[in-house]
This record gives structure tokens, sequence and C-alpha cells, in this order.
């Protein structure tokens, strides 16, 4: 008995493990035929590791001859393909990490084969990218957790986006800028917790509603307004690039780590400031429990409302610094539509990041890559139309929601509606 | 003797209903008070207005004859009442330690979350009360029994000493219960008081020192178990005389009309939950399955019905497999299922009765005729079948969502039992509902097995498996521990089998 037990259990997992094994070798093949055959013998494939104007010690570039190491991560795949499909490993993490790596790889060998390409300055711009993701992921977790979903976060950035560089102009302060942002951020946050907790109102239409004004009003004001008024009104400059003393001196790692704005850094802060308070305070282990199951925390006297509306409301001001990034922290100007999906995007990393702060910072991290990688490959002029490469992280996007990379379990309650 | 709560013209009304009307309940100190009721009559309604979940409309409470005002759960923890619900209240994904500590967590460096703190106090009531759990594992991993443990923990945890129990026995063996009363009897002992809330009138008598029975909302009477018989107890609580035994004649069994062998099936999340099911159910008789929830019965009745595919195996339907067959297919072969979520599976709630008095054969003559339905003959086969089957409904036309939950599963039971049936699966017929319902449903389905049916019962109430069986198969996880004739069987032997246990090894041990 036991053994047919055993038996029967490994059938889909045998499914499985061949699966992912034949994916293996198919990436092997295709980076074989893709990029192995069009590269000549002999050339050279440069990756630039010092920033134009860093502050970090230079080092040497990195020199790799493009034919021999396409060879080597083919046969990588290929190899651990096809131990996959002999033995199978346990860790879906690591197939697809070997998977993206073999591939990526050799596609930046093929495509800067005889010219050079800055790879710290991709990873340096891939930190920048994410940076606006991460912090609608972030809006998303602190939401989500406590039950209530907020896909009205690319609007609410939208419209901070141009409430920052408003009044960052007319103030002549980035910071006032910022906090307004903040501000503005919040008070939609909490209208949406209004309409939603008080109401009842679906949590998923309200977002769309907001997404909807935010488009409407912000692109009104921008014609309206801001193009006539040019300068007075939509030029405020931005946050300057601040070197961390002494770490910002490490190659690769400071120019990419340790030279940023304060935007950035403020990212990276509120990500761990988040995972401590979620994890390991009171007000985090409440927030879990409203979330998962909002009738025992009222049993025990939390506040399950309270909980949605302070939850909502510090999400909404998290994407209130997000919108303040695309104008105060990047450009210095607003432009309609400019957040450009990237809160939709945020919503995706926090799934694919399991609805916790690290996860969906680090999947917030590859998908600011993806985009990345796309204006890089432009430049570099790879023979694939740019419209193609527009859609990278759009596509990355699909693939990780589609659960191929293991499936995430939301909060229990999450999207409902609670009643006493 | 002092009371240490009492509850004075409680009076709860909803929209529509009367929930609560002018309830007196008083509880004696270090007593246990049993609140005996019917679904539906009020108990939970009032205690959750003990407990603040509600607001009453009227009357007054008194915790050691002062008058107190609860506005929420935690004025009611601050006067020391506790309570431990029915369906729990327990974050499956948080470990025990963070399920008791939620609402008054203690905090170190005056920020992070005192786990050590609390995981000692939870070690030191375990070992006090009996209650053994590890405050570490978490709640989804726990088995219900132990789940239950955490809850009074919580309870005890938050220093509460009147405690209110809401159909505590309701998710547990029978060994389960023997455990759960001697915790209680600790706690007693300890000086707490307990209301102890139940439907099931053996319980009452074993274990409450007061009796109080509601019905319909009002409070019928207040009886001493001493001077108390389940037989009067039952018409307290149903307002008219029942008969709580099943009357029925030995089984003739004929042929074999359902044949399981080796089953395994995976439920919807992967997890092979029935592993390696044999039986067979002969026409004339009652097979009951019996085991506590959640031991794979459910994914057994689905497969049977096919609502889910099976990994391997055999079922064979009268000789002929019935192996990826459609629920339709199966249907069409005489299978009538009574599904044990009625709301979800048995019924389209928000379809009138007559509608759903035809689910299962809507496309046929004479409901319809070529692509259109008949309104006159559907009409009139829900007619006949509402006075047949008792339906007690003020039309055909109403949804079946306004039904009471006895009715709702009328409309079930007369719809299956409207076509001609080789074998019936009936999942947890009866639960949920009130004693007059029960014991209606109870006699239809000995009455289908006279008629030469064969029944698969699977139900998690022994004495309704024991009332209806004549041969009772027990699962215990995804297996069958044993299958044993219904007249040379005891509650004890099926209960050690409910657990896992094979009685032979128990005397050995």
């Amino acid at each position: 008995m036991t053994n047919s037990t055993l038996e029967i259990g490994s059938t889909a997992e045998k499914r499985r493990r061949i699966s992912f094994g034949v994916a293996l070798v198919v990436t092997g093949l295709a980076i074989y035929l893709l990029f192995a055959v069009n590269t000549q013998p002999g050339a050279l494939t440069t990756f630039g590791l010092n920033l134009l104007g860093s502050r970090a010690v230079e080092v040497s570039d990195l020199v790799v001859p493009a034919l021999p190491a396409i060879y080597l991560l083919a046969a990588v795949a290929v190899f651990s393909g096809a131990y996959q499909m002999a033995r199978g490993v346990r860790s879906t993490g690591w197939l697809v990490g070997i998977l993206a790596f073999t591939f990526v790889t050799a596609f930046l060998l093929w495509g800067a084969r005889d010219k050079s390409f800055n790879l710290t300055g991709m990873l340096s711009s891939s930190l920048v990218r994410a940076t606006p993701i991460a912090l609608a992921a972030l809006c998303g977790v602190i939401s989500e957790r406590a039950a209530v979903i907020n896909i009205g976060v690319e609007g609410i950035m939208l419209i901070a986006a141009q409430v920052a560089v408003v009044t960052a102009t007319v103030s002549g302060s980035l910071y006032v800028g910022l906090l307004c942002a903040i501000l503005i951020g919040g008070l939609i946050a909490a209208f949406h917790a209004f309409i939603v907790i008080r109401f009842r109102v679906d949590q998923v239409v309200s977002g769309v509603a907001i997404n909807i004004f935010g488009t409407g009003v912000t692109s009104y004001i921008s014609s309206r307004f801001m193009q006539a008024a040019g300068d007075k009104l939509n030029n405020s400059g931005t946050f300057p690039i601040i070197a961390i003393p002494g770490l910002s001196k490490i190659p690769v790692l400071g120019p990419v780590l340790f030279e940023n704005n304060l935007i950035v850094y403020l990212t990276i802060l509120l990500v761990i400031v988040m995972h401590i308070l979620l994890y390991y305070t009171p007000w985090g282990l409440r927030t879990r429990a409203v979330g998962e199951h909002p009738k025992a925390a009222d049993t025990l006297g939390v506040n399950v409302y309270l909980m949605r509306y302070v939850n909502v409301i510090i999400g909404g001001m998290i994407a209130g610094i997000g919108g303040a990034y695309f104008t105060i922290g990047s450009v210095g100007r607003f432009d309609e539509i400019m957040t450009a999906g990237k809160g939709f995007i945020g919503l995706a990393a926090m799934i694919f990041g399991n609805w916790n702060p690290i996860g969906a910072y680090t999947s917030s991290l590859i998908f600011g890559f993806a985009d990345s990688l796309q204006v890089k490959l432009q430049i570099l002029r790879v023979p694939i139309p740019s419209e193609f490469l527009l859609m990278a992280p759009y596509i990355v996007t699909m693939i990780i929601l589609t659960g191929v990379v293991g499936r995430a379990v939301p909060p229990a309650a999450d999207g409902q509606h609670y009643e006493k | 003797m002092t009371n240490v709560l009492e509850l004075r013209g409680i009076t709860k009304r909803f929209p529509g209903v009367l929930a609560n009307d002018k309830v007196d309940i008083s509880l004696r100190e270090g007593k246990i008070l049993a609140l005996l009721g019917e679904n539906g009559a009020g108990k939970s309604t009032l205690m959750n207005i003990l407990y603040g979940l509600y607001k009453p409309d009227e009357g007054q409470i008194f915790v050691r004859e002062k008058e107190v005002n609860i506005e929420g759960p935690n004025d009611a923890i601050a006067q020391g009442i506790g309570m431990v619900h029915q369906h729990f209240m327990l974050v499956p994904v948080m470990t025990v330690t963070e399920n008791v500590m939620l609402g008054i967590e203690p905090v170190k460096n005056g920020f992070f979350l005192d786990r050590e703190t609390v995981s000692k106090r939870i070690k030191e009531i375990s070992d006090q009360y009996g209650l053994e759990v590890d405050p570490h594992a978490y709640i989804k991993d726990l088995p219900v029994g132990i789940q239950q443990r955490v809850e009074i923990i919580k309870v005890l945890y938050r220093a509460a000493d009147i405690l209110i129990l809401d159909e505590p026995t309701a998710v547990l063996t029978p060994q389960e219960v023997e455990g759960l009363f001697k915790i209680i009897k600790t706690l007693i002992a300890a000086g707490k008081s307990i209301i102890f809330i139940t439907h099931k009138l053996k319980e009452v008598l074993a274990i409450a020192d007061d009796i109080t029975v509601l019905r319909l909302g009002t409070v019928v009477g207040s009886i001493k178990p001493e001077d108390a018989t389940s037989e009067a107890l039952a018409s307290m609580m149903v307002g008219r005389d029942v008969n709580l035994t099943v009357e029925k004649t030995p089984a003739k069994p004929a042929e074999t009309v359902l044949e399981v062998e080796d089953l395994y099936v995976r439920n919807e999340r992967q997890h092979l939950t029935v592993q390696g099911v044999s039986f067979n159910v002969r026409k004339g008789e009652v097979l009951g399955v019996a085991g506590v929830q959640g031991n794979g019965q459910t994914e057994l009745v689905y497969a049977l019905t096919g609502l889910l595919p099976f990994e391997s195996g055999a079922i064979r339907l009268l000789d002929e497999s019935i192996h990826r067959a459609a629920p339709r297919d199966i249907l069409e072969r005489g299978v009538a299922h009574i599904p044990e979520d009625r709301q979800r599976h048995g019924l389209i709630l928000s379809f009138p009765i007559h509608d759903n008095l035809m689910l299962c054969t809507y496309y046929k003559r004479p409901f319809a005729k070529g692509i259109s339905l008949q309104p006159q003959p559907i009409f009139n086969n829900a007619e006949e079948l509402v006075k047949e089957f008792d339906v007690r409904t003020p039309s055909v036309y109403v949804n079946a969502g306004t039904l009471s939950g006895g009715n709702q599963q009328k409309v079930i039971v007369a719809r299956e039992f409207s076509r001609p049936i080789e074998l019936l699966i009936a999942s947890q017929p009866t639960r949920g509902l009130d004693v007059g319902s029960i014991e209606y449903i109870h006699q239809q389905i000995v009455k289908k097995r006279d008629a030469g049916t064969g029944v698969l019962l699977v139900s998690s109430e022994l004495d309704e498996i024991l009332a209806l069986s004549d041969r009772i198969a027990v699962m215990y996880k995804g297996k069958i521990m044993d299958i044993l004739d219904a007249d040379k069987t005891s509650k004890e032997q099926l209960g050690l089998l409910m657990a896992g246990v094979h009685p032979a090894e128990a005397s050995k041990n």
C-alpha cells in the first residue's frame, strides 16, 4: 500500500520534473542556435565595470571571448536540464535562476560582441528603475496584508507625480514637493479606504475609478495649465545624487548601491522598516491577522476597520513617494501618463514577492533589470525592433503572473469586506 | 452560592426575526450551565451579545451581581468573560503563540513583539490545566482537537473565569470529547464557571450542573440533569414529542450496486486524500462511512459522483466502470447525491424552488422540449414534490435561499428521490438540521433502503451512523480502517478506529 502511494504521489512530480528539464535543454539549444551560430570565433565582448563620473575606484573592464562563453552557457543549460530530467532538483527557484541567467548572459555576450557594454551602468539603472515599482509594490503589500486591494496605486502615483513637481516648482523646495506628494497619496488612499470600508464598494471598482480619475485629471491640468505656464509650474529640478562616503568607493557595488538619490535610499529603508514592522511588532501581527482572519482579530478586541484604514492610508503615502520619484526624483518635470503602468507592474511584483516587503523588493529588481536591459539593448542596436524590446518588462510581468515560478498565496481575506 | 453571571430580559431583533425574546439565564459560580437548543434557537446570538459582538435591544447583564455594559469583546474580556467559538477564531498561518498574544501583545524594548514571554506563559497554562500544545507550532498543522485547546488557552491567557464554549464537541471524535470533558472538569476544579452550548442531549446529561433550554429565542425551561431524560429534553427543544430512535427492520441486501477497488483520489490542492479505499454497497443496505471530518470522505464522495477525477483504482456502478465519466453520466445511471454543503453544491439559492426541483433533469421531457423549458410541467412537478416531501414554504416561487436549513434539505431530498435511483450517496445529510427534520430525513433514507436502493451514508455524527447503517466503514487519514457489522459494534470501538487505533492493538497496550 505504501509503495503504490509513493508511485502515485510521484506522477505529477515526475511530469513537473521533466517539463522543467525540457525547458532547460530547449534554452541551451536556443542559446546555441540564436547566439552561437551568429557569433564569429574570436569575437570579444567587453563588459564595462566603471561608471562615468562615479567616485568608485577604477577597475579594468571585463573582456570575455564571446563564442567560448556562449558555448559554455549553452552547455550549462543543457547539462542542468539533463540532470534535472534524470535526477530532479527540488528547488524550482534554482532552475528558473539557471534558465534566466544563462539565457540573458548569452544574449548580452552576443548582443555586445565586438562592442563594449557597461554592466555597472545597467545594474545601477536597474536599481533606479526598480524604485517606483518597489514603492507601488510596498503600497500593495501594506494594504493587502490588511485585506484591502488597492489597484488605484497607478492613479495615485500619477497624481502624486504631478502634485510633487508643481509644489516643488512653486515653493522652490524639493522637500515640500515630496511632502505634498506623500500627503496627496495618503488623501486619495483615505478616500479609497473610506468608500470600500464604510460603504463596501467593490475594492477593484474603486481602484479602477481612481486610475481613470488620475489619468483624466492629470492630463487635463497638464495640457490646460502646465504647458502654457512651462517653467513656472513644471520645472523643479531633481534630488541630487548623494554618495555615501567610503562605501561609494567600492568598485561596481559602490556606484550601484551607494550613489543614488534620496528616494532610492528611502525605498530601501522602507523595505527594511516594513519588514520589521510586519513581522516583529504588535502592529504587524494585527495587520496580518486582519488580513487573514478578520473575525478572529475582532473577537480579540482588535479594531479591524481602524487597522484597515491606517494600513491603506500608509500604503497611499508610500505610493505618493513612488509618484514623486517620476518627477522630482528623476526628470524634474511632468509628462502625461508618465507612470506607464509601473503601478500595475508593482502589484505584479507584490504577488511574485508573496506579499512580503523583501520579496516584493527583490521582484521589483527583476522588473527593473528587464526595463534597463531593454534600454541598453536599444543603444547596442541589437537587430530586434525596439517595439519588441519595449515590451520586455510587460512580458516578464505576464510570465510571472502565470504562476510558472511557484504560486503565491495571498492573505486569506484579501479583497473581502468585513461585516460584524 | 452566588451567580457569577446573570442575563435578564435580553431581547435582540434582527430584520424580520426576533432572535432573543426576554431571555433570562444565570450561571452559578464553579458550575457548568448547559444551554440547549436547536440551530436557530438563539443560543449563539445570546452568547454573541454576552461577548459584546452584538448589542442587545433590551435587557441587562450582571457579572458578580453588578450590572455591566459590554460594548465589545474588550469589555467582555475585562469582565473575565472568554469565549471559545464554534468556528475557531484562529489564524491558520500563524503560530500558537502569535494567536494567543494577538490583541494584547506584550512588547520588549518598547517596540518589538515579546514572543518568549508569551510562549512561557502558554507552557505554564498547559501544565496547569493539562492542555498540552506546542507554542511554536503553526495552527494549520494542528488537528482540530489541539486547535480547540489553543482556543481555550487563548481564553485562559486573558485570565477569564467565565468561559463560554459554543458547540465545542461538534468537530471532535468521541475520544477527543472525553479529553475535552476532562479539561472542563479541571477548569471547574480551578474555580472557573462554564456555559456549555450544545444541541447534543447526551453530552448535556453527562456534564451539566444546570440545563436551560431555548426554543425560537425564548427560554422554555430550566431543569437539573438528574430530573431530565433525553426524551424530555428533546421535546422541550422541539416543542413536541419526537422519536429519537430510527425504526428499521433488518436489511435484506441483494446484488452489489457499487464496487470501489483500491481507489486513490487527490484533492484540489493535489494532496492524496483518499489512499487505497475498497468497499462495496449492495442493494437494500446502508453502508455508513464514519470518521472525523477531513479524513478523505469529501474527496471519496466527489470521486464517486464524478466531481473529482481519481488517480488510480476502479469504481464500478452496476458492473460498469465510471472512470472519467461526467457527473451527468453518473447521475443518469441512477446515482442520487445529497451533498455535504447543501447551500453551495445542493441548491442554487437564488433560483426559485420549482427550478431547484428539476436541476438534475431539466434537459429532459417533460421539463424541456427541444431548446425551450416547459413552465407548466415544472410547476406541477414542484407542487407535487413540495406536498409529498412536506417542504414548508409559502409557495414554490420563492427562492431556495429563503428556506430554513431543514426545508432546503427536504428540497434536495425531494429532487433526488423523484427519479428512479439505484444508489443514494448521502453526505452529512442532517448536519445543522433541527431534530424534527433529522427524524424526517432519516425515515426517508430508511424507506429508500427498504425499496431496494443501495445507500452510502457519510457522516461524522456517530449516532447517525449507528442509527441508520447496516455496515460501517471507518475512514482515517484517507484509508478505511475497518468495515464492521453495525449490530456487532460499539461506539467505543468506532471511536478508536476514528482516531486511527485498532481496538485489538489498544487492548494490547
